[in-house]
């Protein structure tokens, strides 16, 4: 039987990059806030510039039972056998925020209305077959006071390209209209950034750097970046990578409102009798505990939240939380980040120090930046040039068919060679299709005895056909810099578990077809809502983390301004 | 049970350390062999270390440990270009992370290696070890690309060639706190200038420049990082980035 514990107002699952943000609101308007983290605390002591460890051996990952536990399993389609795989997320206060890679991109205005600009520019027809994309319930204008906020509240530094309608040429000419400039500067180039930028602007492209939720100074009272070359899978040494652990959590913790429990591995969402989240039911060293709370908000991971939903089954929602209509599970899909172009040029190209937030991007070619009028395929590709290189990884370099891959001649070949090879960074409009979905396995269990996620996902067409599109631009743009070589990875098929992984509980006004309404509250749990890239029903061709933050902070801010409505007004 | 005594019982006898020493150095092995027994259960240990001082290996037994030494030696090769895996101690990296990180592959070793001289010898007639430095190359372009003789592996050859060479690669590049890339010789062979926690716009300038001075020294030489635990599981599975 669980120890019930005191009655609160919100409670959240899970305290990462979502509801690690949506905490600060919540509490700072006076709402009694308690958060459930299944992982632990770590500070910069823990944060080692260690390759062995980071890297090559996944921690800080393995630090993380309870992902490691609940891994998906994966097949690309309905009639494949389904493989547990590892989980690319971590538990811990900050979540996988503490060591991520911290680009943080808006989405583009087209990204919100994907649906009806394809329409209007090119028809209906060109919406591929089976996806299930919709647009989203509002446009980029809703969403950017958010976007702004996030920028300021935990540090996001770049160059604005687009400030109320002006274009700033030094940013991204594509960007939908900010109300104002970043908080900070960008982080610094390198010299080998100004010869890709100088050679994007030789092909006629608009290179800018890219936006990062790190310092590119100090920043509220936090250092800036030391470019020390291991921020690539590892947390900061410095914390000047804006986790929600150094940024939002601490401020919730200040006001005395809010309260981190950690080592709590919910179970269940408990509904009342009227079908209302009454609280959620945890594990903690073997001991189980039912918090009540007026509003739940569960902000896990992607996989989580849609397995949260599903396993928790009652008599009003026989087949999961808010899953009566059986959205839970649908439209979801992975960003299709493969597809890499590697080249190598004959000069070294000082990537021994910096970060992958470091770097030029070109935006040309993303989503309806440039005609589709001649293309086979909607959306694009963000192309970008980073810097992040280890020793062990430079020896597991590309030999590019001049060497064989140990003896002698190897060994020659990485002592000339060893920071003169690039990979690039794509990231490509990825789409919902009826055959993508989560659900949970037949088979494969927790320690617990709960079911783990299924994931049946594949690359499309389109998601191919951008894919090549992308490779021949990053190429080009390798060639145009000088590069002597350049390698293609595959296209992509199997959409495996993801770092940038979308849908299961979309986002929309249709009740039909989406979980959560405009607000990201549930259309069927009144005071249930959802938090994390599980509500977008669109990638763009950015990271997910900016946008995942900014509805969190919108939904915090909507459940404080419509508390009376939303709040059950007895609590059972 | 029986291995792991065998295995502190070899690492005791080498040492020539006390039962209280070994304890400590085995971390979470509860229930130990006395010695005496140990040493019983393998006199093969303790000839060898009677007969020629050589340097301990706490998990792969000697036999094995020689034939890992020279795999590591023909795939980071000590040539003209000066030190290779031999000189970084990769074996003796991959030999400790076996007890620990790469427990995992313990029996992929045992199993690899025995195998890989067994194909040596029935294909060139001798072991690997009496085999010529160009011998060996051709032994293991074999195991390699998997065109050894069936039945000798027990699972892929080519699996068990890629699993030696990541994890030579590991034990000449990697951090030297694990046991490899001593004196810092994978780093300076590709040129990487050093762990360091602060790189100013000075410290890149000079490094494009290449005069940015190698900094040998390890993560752990730092003050203020908690160390690595040296028994984190190797993760599994071929994740995408950690963005």
């Amino acid at each position: 039987m669980a120890t019930r514990l005191k009655d609160t107002d919100v409670v959240v699952i899970g305290l990462g990059a979502a509801g690690g943000v949506a905490v600060l609101p919540l509490a700072q308007a006076g709402l009694e806030v308690i958060g459930l983290e299944a992982g632990g605390a770590m500070t910069r002591r823990d944060f080692a510039p260690d390759e062995i460890r980071n890297n090559v051996r996944g921690w800080p990952m393995l630090t993380s039972h309870k992902t490691n536990q609940e891994a998906p399993t994966v097949r690309a389609t309905a009639s494949a056998n389904a493989v547990q795989g590892g989980h690319p997320m971590m538990n811990a206060i900050g979540g996988t925020s503490l060591h991520y890679w911290a680009q943080h991109w808006r989405l583009n205005p087209w990204d919100f209305k994907v649906v009806s600009e394809t329409k209007r520019r090119y028809g209906g027809s060109r919406i591929p077959k089976g996806s299930t994309v919709e647009d989203w319930p509002f446009g980029y204008d809703e969403l950017e006071p958010y976007y702004d906020k996030i920028e300021y509240e935990l540090g996001v530094s770049g160059q604005a390209g687009n400030v109320n309608g002006k274009i700033d040429p030094r940013g991204n000419p594509f960007e939908g209209p900010r109300k104002r400039e970043y908080p900070m500067p960008p982080l610094r180039w390198t010299a080998f950034h100004d010869k890709m930028a100088a050679a994007a602007k030789g092909l006629g492209w608009h290179p800018f750097p890219g936006p990062a939720a790190i310092n590119s100074r100090s920043y509220q009272n936090r250092s800036g970046c030391m470019y020390h070359g291991f921020c690539n899978t590892g947390g900061c040494h410095v914390d000047a990578k804006n986790s929600t652990a150094v940024t939002t959590v601490p401020r919730a913790q200040a006001t005395n409102h809010f309260k981190a429990v950690t080592g709590a591995i919910v179970t269940q969402i408990n509904v009342d009798s009227q079908g209302r989240a009454s609280g959620v039911t945890y594990v903690s060293n073997g001991e189980e505990f039912f918090q009540p709370s007026k509003v739940v908000l569960v902000a896990g991971f992607c996989y989580e939240n849609s397995r949260l939903l599903l396993i928790s089954k009652s008599a009003a929602f026989p087949n999961g939380l808010s899953n009566n209509h059986g959205q839970v599970g649908k439209h979801y899909f992975s960003h299709h980040q493969g597809a890499p172009v590697t080249a190598l040029f004959p000069f070294n190209i000082g990537a021994w120090y910096g970060l992958p937030a470091q770097g030029v991007a070109v935006d040309d070619w993303a989503d309806d930046n440039f005609d589709h009028g001649s293309q086979d395929f909607i959306g694009g590709c963000n192309l970008w040039a980073m810097s992040d290189r280890r020793p062990i990884s430079a020896a597991g370099m590309n030999t590019f068919g001049l060497a064989p891959s140990w003896g002698s001649q190897w060994k020659a070949f990485v002592k000339e060679n060893a920071d003169r090879s690039h990979s690039s960074y794509i990231q490509k409009t990825t789409l919902p299709y009826e055959e993508n979905f989560l659900d949970l396995d037949p088979v494969v269990k927790d320690p617990l005895g709960l079911p783990v996620i299924r994931i049946t996902g594949e690359f499309k067409e389109n998601e191919r056909k951008v894919a090549e599109f992308a490779q021949d631009k990053m190429e080009q743009w390798y060639r145009a810099a000088g590069a002597i070589q350049v390698v293609r990875g595959p296209v992509g098929g199997l959409m495996g578990a993801s770092t940038h992984a979308y849908g299961g509980t979309r986002m929309g006004d249709n009740p039909e077809t989406n979980v959560v309404n405009r607000w990201g509250m549930s259309h069927e749990v009144p005071n249930l809502g959802i938090l994390g890239g599980s509500v977008m029903g669109t990638s763009g061709a950015h990271n997910p983390t900016h946008t995942v933050q900014a509805l969190s902070w919108r939904t915090a801010d909507h459940i404080v301004k419509n508390w009376k409505s939303i709040a059950p007004t007895t609590s059972q | 049970m029986s291995e792991q005594s065998k295995l502190i019982s070899r690492r005791d006898l080498l040492r020539g350390v006390g039962v209280a020493g070994v304890a400590a150095a085995a971390g979470p092995v509860s229930i130990l062999s006395t010695p005496d027994a140990a040493a019983a259960a393998e006199p093969a240990a303790a000839q060898a270390a009677s007969a020629a001082p050589r340097e301990a290996f706490e998990n792969l037994t000697a036999v094995e440990a020689d034939l890992l030494e020279a795999i590591v030696d023909r795939l980071i090769p000590t040539d003209s270009l000066g030190p290779g895996a031999r000189e970084a101690r990769a074996a003796h990296y991959i030999d400790r992370a076996l007890g620990g990180a790469l427990a995992s592959s313990r029996q992929a070793y045992a199993s690899g290696l025995a195998a890989l001289d067994r194909y040596a010898q029935a294909s060139r007639g001798k072991g690997f070890l009496e085999l010529s430095a160009s011998d060996k190359d051709s032994v293991l372009m074999d195991v390699e690309s998997g065109t050894v003789t069936p039945g000798i592996f027990a699972g892929s050859s080519a699996q068990f060639f890629t699993l030696v060479l990541n994890h030579t690669r590991q034990g000449t590049f990697g951090d030297p706190y694990y046991g490899g890339n001593s004196n810092f010789v994978g780093w300076d062979l590709l040129g990487y200038p050093g762990v360091r926690t602060m790189v100013t716009p000075a410290d890149q300038k000079a490094l494009e420049a290449g005069q940015l001075k190698p900094n040998h020294r390890s993560a752990y030489d730092y003050e203020g990082f908690n160390k690595a635990t040296a028994r984190v599981e190797s993760h599994a599975g071929d994740m995408k980035h950690g963005d």
